[in-house]
């Protein structure tokens, strides 16, 4: 659905921008994993396209409001970080499918590179609810840019920290802490969301333990709604055949192991329908 | 008073002139979540292609001033999924669907409409004629009248008479009127312009084109000057062809220069990946703006822009004599 919301509060966490908007309709009808397009530059505005956000966060406040995470990489961006309270703002949402859930109380793994990591915290609410045991890995850069360590260690059982630059927790990456963190928790299945090469390397680990890997991708988007088809990636389906997916309508969540990380960019030469391969029509 | 906004694609009416540009609406079912399909004058599906085809690599879509460039390569499952699924889905609701197909020689488009022939619920068949013809060096067939001709000829020749035949045309050719005097001499029914005339950026980071395919198609607000210009020369030199008019509706004003300009049937495209509910805002204020304006019926202000300058509209001066003593 499409709703007019009003931007609440504005704020910075680390190097993001946080915005947290009064959007009625989508925050009920929110489940974690979920994201919300949004038209940028005013209503004369030479930007056509919308952008997609992850929902950080989810409260029953005002009749319900999302609040969204992000770091400015363009124009649209840095339109929106100049929103202050009161501003309205076009959102449409929730879209795409939710992280599937657990049926019984499990062992999860949350793992986030930078502000990827926003997506994840709906998620461990949802999972603590459920009476799964929440553990954190969190990276980014440098210390400023590993996203939401303070609530990830007040909710999660552990929260290991890593950075590129050694500046907080371990120095590294998320996957080279993530073996031990699975290993330690005896994790039945990790959650990941971050660059397409983070969650390529997620599911690499997640596969030698042989445990599911759930990954949120990020890809551009010009529709978010699934009709433009600019977001497809390839994946691999029931049946065993890739197919370009719509990383919005058919994502954003997908199991890692049936993404074809290595392939992203590029038309694999045996999915459906590609060039010269796959499935051909003989008339 | 509300306004008469039906309108006629050839011989069959439809309830209001607001379309979904092709590939822009994929087969419904997205836009089905926001709105009642039905509020549409008619949904354009995206081309359909004999064989199932994964389109181009990513990165498929770069943001432009004004407008998007895309590179998609006509993603889709094939004319037999789209009989099998996406057609039946459109036609048990009877909303009124124009499928677009698109091929690469000409026995495939004769195929496609063969295909399509007896399938029910097609109210129109747009040609997607801005594909490239693999059997003359992969030229564009809207480029030159004989090959989009040669393509309306053989598809019209295969549709049944009650399913109103139009080809879709490009900007990018260097007499536009000829080629679409061409498609009509060869059966078109109607026409529809414009198709996105191709353009390329490059992403000033990483030093390359923006999309995989380096070049795409030109869309949004930046070329409806393009489609308003291409709509106002077909009519005035075909005046008695319906006109569906493409390129950059973002409102109800940018679909009334088009319908003054002589398109009977407005498309809206890249409008719907920044608002899902764009067609019923646009068809909305359209017919605002013609209520406004004393208009009772849209047909009266197709074309209205060409009458001679300072003349007044007909329709005010039916008007004024009727309320005449």
């Amino acid at each position: 659905m499409q709703v007019t919301g009003t931007v609440l509060t504005t704020r910075r966490v680390d190097a993001y921008h946080a915005l947290t908007v009064v959007a009625p309709g989508i925050a009920e009808r929110f489940r974690p994993g979920h994201f919300v397009s949004v038209a940028v530059g005013g209503a004369y505005t030479s930007m056509v396209t919308r952008r997609a956000f992850s929902v950080h966060d989810v409260k029953s406040d005002y009749g319900g409001t999302v609040e969204l995470v992000f770091t400015v990489r363009g124009r649209g961006t840095a339109w929106l970080a100049e929103r202050r309270a009161r501003d309205t703002l076009d959102l449409v949402g929730p879209l795409g499918r939710p992280f599937p859930l657990p049926r019984d109380p499990a062992h999860c793994v949350l793992v986030g590179a930078e502000y990827g990591s926003a997506v994840l915290f709906p998620l461990a609410d949802a999972l603590l609810a459920r009476g799964c045991r929440v553990d954190f890995v969190l990276g980014g850069a440098g210390a400023e840019r590993v996203f939401g360590a303070m609530r990830a260690r007040r909710i999660a059982e552990t929260t290991t920290l890593t950075t590129e630059d050694g500046s907080l927790g371990l120095r590294g990456k998320v996957t080279d802490a993530l073996p031990s963190v699975i290993a330690d928790t005896r994790a039945d299945a990790v959650y990941a969301c971050g660059p397409m090469e983070t969650l390529r390397a997620v599911t690499a680990v997640g596969m030698e333990f042989d445990i599911p890997v759930q990954v949120a991708v990020e890809e551009r988007m010009a529709c978010g709604i699934g009709v433009c088809m600019t977001c497809v990636i390839p994946v691999i389906g029931d049946d065993g055949a890739t197919r370009m997916v719509r990383a919005c309508a058919e994502g954003p969540v997908f199991r890692g192991e049936r993404v074809r990380f290595e392939d992203v960019g590029t038309i694999p030469f045996d999915a459906l329908g590609a060039p010269g391969g796959g499935a051909r029509h003989v008339s | 008073m509300s306004v008469d906004m039906r309108t006629f694609l050839a011989h069959v009416e439809l309830a209001n002139p607001i379309t979904t540009a092709a590939g822009c609406a994929s087969s419904g079912r997205e836009l089905a979540q926001f709105f009642d399909l039905h509020r549409l004058g008619a949904l354009t599906t995206r081309s359909i292609t004999m064989a199932p085809r994964a389109g181009r690599p990513t990165p498929r879509m770069a943001e432009t001033p004004s407008g998007m460039l895309n590179a998609v390569g006509l993603q889709g499952p094939g004319i037999e999924a789209f009989l099998e699924r996406e057609l039946p889905w459109l036609a048990q609701r009877g909303i009124k669907t124009i499928v677009s197909i698109g091929g690469g020689t000409v026995a495939e488009y004769s195929e496609l409409a063969r295909r399509l022939a007896d399938a029910p619920g097609v109210t129109a068949l747009e040609v997607n004629l801005s594909c490239p013809n693999i059997e003359d060096r992969g030229r564009i067939f809207a480029r030159e009248g004989s090959a989009a001709a040669e393509v309306i000829a053989s598809v019209r020749s295969i549709m049944r008479y009650d399913v109103p035949v139009v080809a879709k045309l490009a900007p990018d050719v260097a007499d536009i009127v000829s080629v679409a005097r061409a498609c009509v001499d060869a059966g078109a029914d109607a026409l529809s312009m414009i198709n996105n005339p191709l353009g390329m950026a490059i992403d000033t980071e990483a030093l390359r084109p923006s999309l995989a395919a380096v070049t795409g198609g030109l869309s949004g607000p930046a070329v409806l000057p393009l489609a308003v210009r291409c709509v106002w020369q077909v009519h005035a030199a075909l005046p008695g062809v319906p006109l569906i008019g493409i390129g950059g509706v973002m409102s109800g004003r940018d679909a009334f220069q088009l319908v003054l300009a002589g398109a009977c049937v407005v498309g809206v495209g890249t409008a719907l990946f920044h608002d899902p509910y764009a067609c019923l805002r646009i068809e909305r204020e359209l017919e605002d703006l013609l209520r406004a304006r004393g208009f009772q019926r849209l047909a009266d202000a197709v074309g209205l822009a060409h009458r001679p300058p300072g003349s007044a509209p007909r329709h005010l001066l039916v008007d004024t004599e009727e309320s005449a003593p």
